[in-house]
Order: C-alpha cells, then sequence, then structure tokens
C-alpha cells in the first residue's frame, strides 16, 4: 500500500487501523477520560446517596454496583488508559524513536482495552453490574447471583490482556529503540517510570488474568476452588488478586511520580536532583511492590508471623518514596520556580501525597490496622494516594504536554481555576473521611445510621465531591475554548527534554533525523552547551513506517463477541467469537507486512515548510 | 511552653472523640485491646505529623524564596545532587519506622495470644448474612445479635461464617477481625466498664452489609451469670404466662416462625429469640416498636433487602399484635 | 534500520537477531515468557493450596501412575531436543533440516497431548470430574492450561512450516522460528515443575 494511497481513506478508517503510536495513545487518551468521566458520575452518585444518614436515593443494590463499577472503572479503565495514553505518545518522543518496537499489538492492546471496557460497562443494560466490590471478593463474587460478576471477569480479562501487551511494547521500545546516546541513564524520569511500571504489569498481571480464570471457571464451569463444601478456600482469590492488586497500585503512581519529575524540573529551570537516586528509588518502589501484597489481608486470619513480616515490608516503601519526596523538594530549591498550571498540579502533588503516603504507613502497623481496615479511614487513604497521586499527575501531564500532543495550549487562567478548585474539592472530600473511618463508619456502606455522630462529616464530604464535579467540567470546558490558541514553536515551555526539539504538529515520523544524545535532559545541554538544536545521528534519508490494520480491532471485536457466548453459555456463539480471533491472528501471522516508505523530498518539504 | 506541647495532640484527640460516639468510637476506647490499639495509632500519627511538619516547612519556604518574580530570567544552577543529603534522608526514615515498627510487632503478637485462660469465657461467633450468631460453648448457649460478656473478663472469640466473608468490628473494644468461611479466625476483647458497645459488619456481603450491627453487652459478672442460666433454661421448664394474648401468640409464633427462630434452645437455624424482649432495635437497626416489629414480620425484604427470611403478609392485625406482644415478653434478666 | 527482506543468498551467523524486527520479536518474547511464568507460578500456588482437599473424590496418590507420566516426560524433553536441533539446522543454513526437525517435533507434542488426553480420561472414570472437588479443580486447570500451551504450540509451529514450507529461511521468518522453539522449551521446562511438584510430590507425599 502506498502512502498516497493510505491517506485516501477516511478519517474514521485511518483511526481505526492506525498503528501510530502518536494516534493510539490519543485513543487511549479520548477513551481514558470518557471513563474517568463515567467513574466520577458513579462517584458523585455515590455521595449524593451518602449526604444524608438513612438517605433513600440509590437502593443499597445499585449502591453496590455503583461502588464496584466506581473502583473497577477508575483503576483499569481511566487512570491506566490514560497514562498508557501519555506514555504512548510521549515514550518514543523522549527517547528519539520514529515508533515502538511492536505497532501492531499496541493497537492491539488499545482495542482490547476498549472492548473490554464497553463489555463491562454493558453489564448496566443486561440485568445488573457487578457488585462485589472491585477485589470481589469470593465467595460474595462466586455466589454472586444474575450475570454482573460474569461481565466483570471477562470484561477486566479482555482489557487485562490489552495491558499486558501494552507493557511489554513498552519494554521492549525503552530497551531497542533509544537513539545512540541515549544511554539508560540518560533517560527522562518519564520513560524510566513507565519502564518500571511496565516491568510491574508483565509480573503482576498475569496473577489476575488466573484469579478471573478460577472465578470465570467456577461460575461458569461449576470448578470449586472457592467452594467451601468441596473444600475449596476463599483465602486464595485474596491472594492472587492482591499479587496483582498492590503491584498496581504502583504501576499507577510511578508513571504519575515520573510525570512530576519532568514537570518539576522544567518549570524550576534545573536539573532533576538526585537523578540516580530518583531511578534507584523507582527501582526499589517497583521491587517492593511485590513484596507487601498481604499488607491489604491483616485481618483474614494469616496469624501474627506473616502480619509482622508484610507490616515491616510495607513500612519500608517509606524510605524510597521519602527519597523522591525529598529530591523533588531539592530540585525546586534554587530554582526558578514558575507556576504555571501543570506545575500547579506538581506543587499541589507533594503535600498532598505527602498525607496520603503517611496514612499509609499508618495503615502498615498491622495491630492498628484491625482498626483502620475496611473502614473510611482507607477509602479516604487511597483516595489522597490515587488522587493526589495519579489523578494529580495525569492533569498536570496534560496541561505539560497539551501542546505536543494536540497541537495547541489549554488555557492558563481557566487551568489555575480548575486547579484551585479541584485542590480544595479532593480535600474537603476526603480529608474528613479518615475521621469517620476512625470513629466507626466501614467503607463500602450503601448508607449510614442516623445519630452515630457520622452525619456532618458525609455532608461535608458530599460537599467537596460536587466541586470536583465542577471542577472537571471547567477542564472539558478548557479543552474546546483554548483550541485557537495554537502552538506552533514545538518548545512551549522551553522544555529540557527530546519530545520539545520536533516541530509542533508532531510529524508521523517523529524525528525527521535520529538525534544524538549528550546528556540527561538532551535538549537543555544543546541549548546551553551546543548551538540550541539536536546534533543529528543519521542522514536524512527515506523513512519506513508499518502499514495500518484493521486485524487488531477485528480481534477484539471477536473476543468481545465470544465473551456473551460465555456469559450466556450459548457455545455457538463462543465458538464464533473464537474462529474470529484465531482468523485474524492467522491472517495476520501469514500475511507479511512490509510497509512503506516516507520519501526523502517529503521529509525536507517538511522541514522547510516548518 | 513545655505542657503546652504536650496538651496540643492530646487536646486534638479529644477534639476527635468529641465527634465520634463513645461506644462506636476507635478514638474514645474502652478497653485494653482499643487501648494498645489507640496508642499505636497515636504512636504513628505523632511521627507522621512530624514528618508532614518538615516536608511542608521545608514546601513553603522553596516556594516562597525560590519562586519566579518578575523580570527574573536567570539560569539556576544546574546541580546534580548530593551524596550527603541522600544519605541523611534515607536514614533518618529508617530510624523513625523502627520506632513504629518495634512496638507494633510487639503488640501484633500480643493481640494474637488467644489462648484461654482460667477466668476467661469463649465465645463461637458466626456471622450470617445478615446477623450475628453468639454461641458459648461452656454454657450451652446460643444468643442471636446482642453478645453479653460479663466485665473485666477476658473474652476469647472465635470467628466464623455461615455463608460469604463479614468481618466483626467492636471499634470501643477492639480493632476487627473477618469471619471466613471455612477457616476459624480469632481475637480477644475485654471491657472494664459496663456497657452497651456497638459492632457493625465490615466486610461488603451483600445489599444489606450496611444494616449488619449487633451489640456486645457488658454487664457485671454476676449479671452475666443470671443472663447465661436463665438463657440456658429448656424451653419445656419455662413457666408460660396464661394471658390470653401471650397464649394466642405463641401458637402463632409455634405455628410459623419455630421453624427458623429458636427460643431456649428449641427450634431453627435463624436468629435466637429467647431474649428478644430485652433488644433495644429490631433487625439489628430499627426502633425498638410495635410497628416496626410488625412491619418486619409482614415485609422483611424491604426492610433488610438480600436477607433469608420470607414474607409473612398474611398475618391478621390482631395476629400480628399478639405474636408482637408475645415476642416483647421473652426476657432473660427482668421478670 | 533494516529493512531489507528480500531472500539472500548469505544470511548472517544469526539470523533471527539480524534485524531490529526481530530483535525486538526476541526480547518482546523473553519478556512475554516471564509474564508467562508468573502465570504458572500463581497455578502452581493454587494447586498446591487446595491439593489435600479431595473432599469426597480420589486423591493425589489414588490416581497418579508414573509410568504413564514419565513416558509423557520423556516424550516431551525429546520434542525440546529435537527443536534445538532444529534451530541447530537453522543457524547451519540448513532449511530442510530445520522443517525436518520442527516437524519431528510437532509430531512428539501430538503424541504428548494424545497421553495427556488418555490420561484425563482414565482420571474421570476413577471419580476425579472438574467439579469434584477442590484437588480436582485446581489439578485440571494447571495442567490443562499446560496441555493448552501445548496445543498452541504445536498449532503454531504448524503454522510456520506450512506457511514457509517452500520460502527458504529468511531474515522475517528466522526470528518466527527462533521464538516458536523458544516457547517449545518453555512449555517443556513447565512440564519438568508439573512433573516434579505434581506428580512425585503427590504420589511420594
Amino acid at each position: 500500500m502506498s502512502h498516497a494511497k493510505a491517506q485516501s481513506k477516511s478519517v474514521l478508517w485511518d483511526w481505526l487501523t492506525t498503528v501510530d503510536h502518536k494516534k493510539v495513545g490519543i485513543l487511549y487518551l479520548a477513551a481514558g477520560a470518557f471513563f474517568f468521566a463515567l467513574g466520577g458520575l458513579e462517584a458523585i452518585l455515590m455521595r449524593i446517596q451518602l449526604m444524608f444518614p438513612e438517605f433513600t436515593f440509590l437502593p443499597a443494590q445499585t449502591f453496590n454496583e455503583l461502588l464496584t463499577m466506581h473502583g473497577t472503572t477508575m483503576i483499569f479503565l481511566a487512570a491506566m488508559p490514560l497514562l498508557f495514553g501519555l506514555m504512548n505518545y510521549i515514550v518514543p518522543l523522549q527517547i528519539g524513536a520514529r515508533d515502538v518496537a511492536f505497532p501492531f499489538l499496541n493497537a492491539l492492546g488499545f482495542w482490547l482495552f476498549l472492548f473490554g471496557g464497553i463489555l463491562l460497562n454493558v453489564s448496566w443494560f443486561a440485568g445488573g453490574a457487578p457488585d462485589a466490590g472491585w477485589t470481589a471478593y469470593v465467595p460474595l463474587s462466586s455466589e454472586s447471583p444474575g450475570t454482573g460478576i460474569d461481565y466483570y471477569v471477562l470484561g477486566l480479562q479482555i482489557s487485562g490482556a490489552g495491558t499486558l501487551i501494552g507493557g511489554i511494547n513498552f519494554l521492549v521500545t525503552i530497551i531497542n529503540m533509544r537513539a545512540p546516546g541515549m544511554s539508560m541513564m540518560r533517560m527522562p524520569l518519564f520513560t524510566w517510570s513507565t519502564f518500571v511500571a511496565s516491568m510491574l504489569i508483565l509480573f503482576a498481571f498475569p496473577a489476575l488474568t488466573i484469579g478471573l480464570l478460577l472465578l470465570m471457571l467456577e461460575r461458569i464451569f461449576g470448578a470449586t476452588y472457592f467452594a467451601v463444601d468441596f473444600g475449596g478456600n476463599v483465602i486464595i482469590w485474596q491472594h492472587l488478586f492482591w499479587i496483582f492488586g498492590h503491584p498496581e497500585v504502583y504501576i499507577l503512581v510511578l508513571p504519575a511520580f515520573g510525570i512530576f519529575s519532568e514537570i518539576i524540573s522544567t518549570f524550576s529551570k534545573k536539573r532533576l536532583f538526585g537523578y540516580s537516586a530518583m531511578v534507584f528509588a523507582t527501582l526499589i518502589i517497583g521491587f517492593l511492590g511485590f513484596m507487601v501484597w498481604a499488607h491489604h489481608m491483616f485481618t483474614v486470619g494469616m496469624g501474627p508471623v506473616a502480619n509482622s513480616i508484610f507490616a515491616v515490608a510495607t513500612m519500608a516503601i517509606a524510605v524510597p518514596t521519602g527519597i523522591k519526596i525529598f529530591n523533588w523538594l531539592l530540585t525546586l530549591w534554587g530554582g526558578r520556580i514558575q507556576f504555571t498550571t501543570a506545575n500547579l498540579f506538581a506543587l499541589g502533588f507533594i503535600p498532598s501525597f505527602v498525607m496520603g503516603g503517611v496514612t499509609g504507613v499508618m495503615l502498615a502497623t498491622s495491630a492498628a490496622n484491625y482498626q483502620f481496615h475496611d473502614t473510611y479511614f482507607v477509602v479516604a487513604h487511597f483516595h489522597y494516594v490515587i488522587i493526589g497521586g495519579v489523578v494529580l499527575g495525569l492533569f498536570a501531564g496534560a496541561f505539560y504536554w497539551w501542546p505536543r500532543i494536540f497541537g495547541y495550549k489549554l488555557n492558563e487562567t481557566l487551568g489555575k481555576i480548575f486547579f484551585w478548585m479541584f485542590l480544595f474539592g479532593f480535600h474537603l472530600t476526603f480529608f474528613v473521611q479518615h475521621f469517620l473511618g476512625l470513629i466507626g463508619m466501614p467503607r463500602r456502606v450503601a448508607s449510614f445510621l442516623g445519630g452515630q455522630g457520622l452525619d456532618e462529616m458525609n455532608l461535608i464530604s458530599t460537599i467537596g465531591a460536587f466541586f470536583m464535579g465542577v471542577a472537571f467540567i471547567l477542564f472539558v470546558v478548557n479543552i474546546f475554548v483554548s483550541m485557537k490558541n495554537k502552538e506552533t514553536t514545538g518548545d512551549p515551555w522551553d522544555g529540557r527534554t527530546l519530545e520539545w526539539t520536533i516541530p509542533s504538529p508532531t510529524p508521523e515520523y517523529n524525528f525527521a533525523q535520529t538525534p544524538l544524545v549528550r546528556d540527561v535532559d538532551a535538549l537543555w545541554y544543546e541549548k546551553y552547551e551546543g548551538d540550541g538544536k539536536m546534533k543529528a545521528a543519521e542522514p536524512l534519508g527515506d523513512i519506513h513506517m508499518p502499514n495500518g490494520s484493521f486485524l487488531p480491532f477485528i480481534i477484539s471485536l471477536g473476543l468481545f463477541i465470544a465473551s456473551f457466548g460465555f456469559i450466556y453459555h450459548l457455545w455457538a456463539l463462543a465458538i464464533a467469537g473464537m474462529v474470529v480471533v484465531f482468523g485474524a491472528m492467522f491472517v495476520r501471522s501469514v500475511k507479511e507486512d512490509h510497509g512503506y516508505h516516507i520519501p526523502k523530498e517529503d521529509i525536507l518539504n517538511a522541514k522547510g515548510g516548518k | 511552653m513545655k505542657y503546652l506541647w504536650r496538651l496540643l495532640p492530646l487536646s486534638f484527640f479529644l477534639l476527635l472523640a468529641g465527634c465520634g460516639q463513645q461506644n462506636l468510637s476507635a478514638l474514645d476506647p474502652q478497653g485494653p485491646v482499643a487501648e494498645m490499639q489507640f496508642s499505636l495509632i497515636r504512636l504513628s500519627l505523632y511521627i507522621m505529623i512530624f514528618v508532614i511538619v518538615v516536608v511542608f516547612a521545608i514546601y513553603v519556604f522553596v516556594l516562597i524564596r525560590f519562586r519566579e518574580r518578575p523580570g527574573d530570567t536567570h539560569i539556576p544552577k544546574q546541580v546534580h545532587g548530593n551524596k550527603v543529603l541522600e544519605v541523611v534522608w534515607t536514614a533518618i526514615p529508617i530510624f523513625l519506622l523502627l520506632i513504629l515498627a518495634v512496638p507494633n510487632v510487639m503488640e501484633t503478637f500480643t493481640l494474637a495470644d488467644t489462648e484461654p485462660t482460667e477466668d476467661s469465657i469463649t465465645v463461637n461467633v458466626t456471622a450470617h448474612a445478615f446477623w450475628w450468631e453468639f454461641e458459648y460453648p461452656d454454657y450451652d448457649i446460643v444468643a442471636g445479635q446482642d453478645m453479653y460478656i460479663p466485665t473485666n473478663t477476658r473474652v476469647i472469640i472465635n470467628l466464623e461464617s455461615s455463608d460469604v466473608i463479614h468481618s466483626f468490628w467492636v471499634p470501643a473494644l477492639a480493632g476487627k477481625q473477618d469471619n471466613v468461611p471455612g477457616n476459624v479466625n480469632d481475637m480477644w476483647i475485654e471491657a472494664p466498664k459496663e456497657g452497651v458497645y456497638l459492632g457493625k459488619c465490615t466486610e461488603l456481603c451483600g445489599p444489606s452489609h450496611w444494616l449488619m450491627d449487633f451489640k456486645v453487652i457488658a454487664v457485671e459478672t454476676d449479671v452475666f451469670e443470671t443472663w447465661a442460666a436463665n438463657m440456658a433454661v429448656p424451653a419445656e421448664e419455662k413457666e408460660q404466662s396464661e394471658s390470653e394474648v401471650l397464649v394466642e401468640g405463641r401458637t402463632l409464633y409455634e405455628q410459623s416462625c419455630l421453624q427458623c427462630h429458636s427460643i431456649s434452645g428449641q427450634g431453627g437455624f435463624g436468629p435466637d429469640l429467647t431474649n428478644f424482649g430485652e433488644r433495644t432495635v429490631v433487625a439489628g437497626y430499627l426502633k425498638y416498636e410495635d410497628e416496626n416489629i410488625k412491619d418486619w414480620i409482614r415485609d422483611p425484604q424491604s426492610l433488610k433487602p438480600g436477607n433469608g427470611m420470607p414474607a409473612f403478609p398474611d398475618f391478621t392485625e390482631d395476629e400480628l399484635d399478639a405474636l408482637t406482644e408475645y415476642l416483647k415478653s421473652l426476657k432473660v434478666l427482668e421478670e | 534500520m533494516e529493512h531489507q527482506h528480500t531472500v539472500q543468498q548469505t544470511l548472517p551467523p544469526n539470523p533471527e537477531k539480524a534485524t531490529l524486527e526481530g530483535r525486538n520479536k526476541f526480547l518482546g518474547f523473553w519478556f512475554f515468557l516471564g509474564g508467562e511464568t508468573v502465570l504458572f507460578a500463581s497455578l502452581f500456588g493454587t494447586y498446591l493450596g487446595l491439593k489435600g482437599s479431595t473432599h469426597t473424590g480420589p486423591g493425589p496418590d489414588e490416581l497418579f501412575s508414573l509410568p504413564l507420566v514419565f513416558i509423557m516426560t520423556m516424550i516431551l524433553l525429546t520434542s525440546s531436543l529435537t527443536s534445538v536441533f532444529a534451530i541447530i539446522n537453522m543457524k547451519k543454513g540448513n532449511y530442510r533440516g530445520l522443517l525436518l526437525w520442527l516437524s519431528v517435533t510437532v509430531i512428539l507434542g501430538l503424541a504428548f497431548l494424545g497421553f495427556e488426553i488418555y490420561e484425563f480420561y482414565e482420571y474421570v472414570h476413577h471419580g476425579l470430574g472438574f467439579t469434584t472437588s477442590a484437588f480436582g479443580s485446581s489439578f485440571y486447570t494447571l495442567v490443562g492450561t499446560h496441555g493448552a500451551h501445548v496445543a498452541f504450540g504445536i498449532a503454531w509451529i504448524t503454522t510456520l512450516l506450512l506457511r514457509y514450507r517452500k520460502s527458504g529461511l529468511t531474515l522475517t521468518n528466522a526470528p518466527k522460528f527462533y521464538v516458536a522453539v523458544l516457547y517449545w522449551h518453555f512449555i517443556d521446562v513447565v512440564w519438568v515443575f508439573i512433573f516434579s511438584v505434581v506428580y512425585l510430590m503427590g504420589i511420594g507425599g
């Protein structure tokens, strides 16, 4: 297929078949933002229900479905894809690559995630969403009537496969595709954290895959791993889930750390303080992330020895995290701090996350954990970590990289109003929840009884949630009103890293010539030690690009169809879906893609037209 | 000044305790287990407040001191890092964590020591969706919803579940442990003072998870012994009232309720009602009023969705009155 | 970047790693196997947690027959060896040898699968169904997942053999053959663990 022919196809077809990491990144961002709004709406509905004691805004069953879907959606369908979107777009640019290692698999990863997410949400219209919490503890989940949990199992299985593929793609891209001179210890922190997070994905997600497989076999084929009457054991699920689930927290937060490192360094006009310590701390956090899963299970009766070991191991994570916090502070120290919206989010993160971190250490105190566990204290803690860490990171990254990705700058004034409103709402919502937990409010309650001292703080919390909701609307408004602020310099923030060396909008092939990297903060080095432009590592020539493919969409659609066959025991449908899947895989394996070349002249023209 | 420092955190906790209810708050412990846990919470909080203060101080200083002033275009010095500082902020947190980790490990073991002593009593707690069953193996009795314990006595609790996972939490007396089907977990509590302590299920267990409340009622030892002895009196040895209403109520009960609800050791698998007349709530949470008892019998699903009791819509108003009167007469402590 | 896809007369000594695509595939596949390791570790963990939970059904010591499993182990180990021969031939540039030894590998894989189906059939007749007990469920899931991997490996290698039966060795298909053989070795290693942990420990203890 020639380049000209590819361009003649419709825009829709182009997006459905794209294997360009930048377009896949934008698809991730768009889908993630949709699910983020959906999960937020679910949260608002729950907070309305909890506004007043014994309020009857929602039936308890609906509330349980909402709490399950809110958690599942936010973790798997919002936070991860949004991060994946940024990683997809930015990481290849940061390492000076033209493409990712596996463009086809990368697209497949996206479509699997999207179809998995859609499948999960179809449950709302098919007799009820899953209702056993995002942790889906057995036997509540294995014995839950209806099909909600089946949708949960298959939806997550499909989107989880997509995540795993995405993780492997990032790992190989980062190891094999770096530009000349970009040694591992010169990689920007966002790329480093993507690398470590992908490592965690690789070793954590298979545990979830098995957990979900067992739950599916138990529910659909009558297996008895969790059926106590047949000798089953319900704790196995919790181990499998948290062996995945705890690293998952770091999969989310490490890339956010990476984003903050980029932004704080850029807007204090200083090199990141203690770069190697930051890298080392990221690795240590990633490693310890696998050693602490059972701190979610202090009350299931593991015994004092196991509880003590996991308590101490968990506390140890505070050390590398502290190293990071102090390195950020020392990066700011002596700098020239610019309070852009992106940097406001990064600066708002530091105190918010410290508060989430210290409650984490409190929770790690196993003996005291018996009081905290499964109360609103825990709810407050993980929202401080996930909103204070991940969500602020996503917004920071959005404001920072928006001009790179979409070619225009978001409005700073609106952005700052959004920031303050969101931050205020966030603390208002979750700060009081620490105390709600301590004075006797369990988590995952559909309502609470009046006269137990819980009324006022719940009302305050709900008001805070409204602030966050309204703030998010401001962000959406910002996206549309700012479209006219075209950004054409390619380097709006006086950037330090390779993604700011290329023209805006980003060319399809990223780099006309692969750059030569001479230091950490490659662009900054050239600005102050060189002539402000990257040295080229290769002569200008034709650039080879992979062709688009519709097969990732087809494979994901096949799994989507097959899932209905499994859920409703329609075996013909299940087989038909799997035939589509394997058929498409077979076509891919047999039909070789030779790609196409962008001629040298086109590249020269683009350079000249800049 | 020195005293002020010591008073500050204390008043902080008093303030917090004021928000909560004394018989429900982990911040106002009423027994040795909760006290131990509260002291750990305080210790961890002090350390954490110290950390927060240090970080916030540097943070605020940096933001003010190094903010970009109008017209300032200087390029800051590109510092690489500082080994001494890295060591310092690695070592200090480790030290702080040790201060917390050591007492935590000790207390984790203290709390796990559930060997019965000479004068301890044992209660087997079985959680059901959505109610609690308390079996006293030493006394051969079973009670529903209200867990009576003697004051100043170590109570060993064995936790089980008949269906999904639940969790047993009485914040004022002790942190929680899970009721796991197929496993037995244990813990211990002690209540020095008489009182009614509220308990809640803290593991999502279905639509009425939020209504799965119970009470731990601590009474003087002799009152407890009386209670236990009266609970143990078999049904056939109990004096029955001759009052017409109560006789009718009892007949209805035997026809319709006894299959599930035991009284004095007679009857099925549902919540025991031997001392129903001494409850202070209906179904774990409703006000103890005739109307609520009748509503519950007519249609329990509307009050606690997903519970195991069928509806009895066919009772006449008179029958319900008689049944309610009979239920209210079921007492073991007072005549 | 290399984008020379036409058949060359002289291939480099390691054709599977000669192109960037090949190196990516090679590295990506190693990572994939890392994930697969966790996958099987989770299944082993589940099995070890439940192997005593035989409920009313038969237990490992009543079912497992060492001779049968020993034959299966030998077949699979031999198939791994034949796949090594295939790669040696590939590196020597002997394409026919590669195809031949891979065909032998596929046949041995099919034999292994046949024995496994027979084995499961026997166990069901001795009263261990998939839903009989937690032990039964976890046993069939662990060994069955391995069996599914073997089946997938057979389908994969067969597809490669048919697709490239006439093309000769190229820089495009060399990494594909190499990676498929890597997968086959992995399956073999997993079986060695199954043999020791499930069968030997099941009979011995």
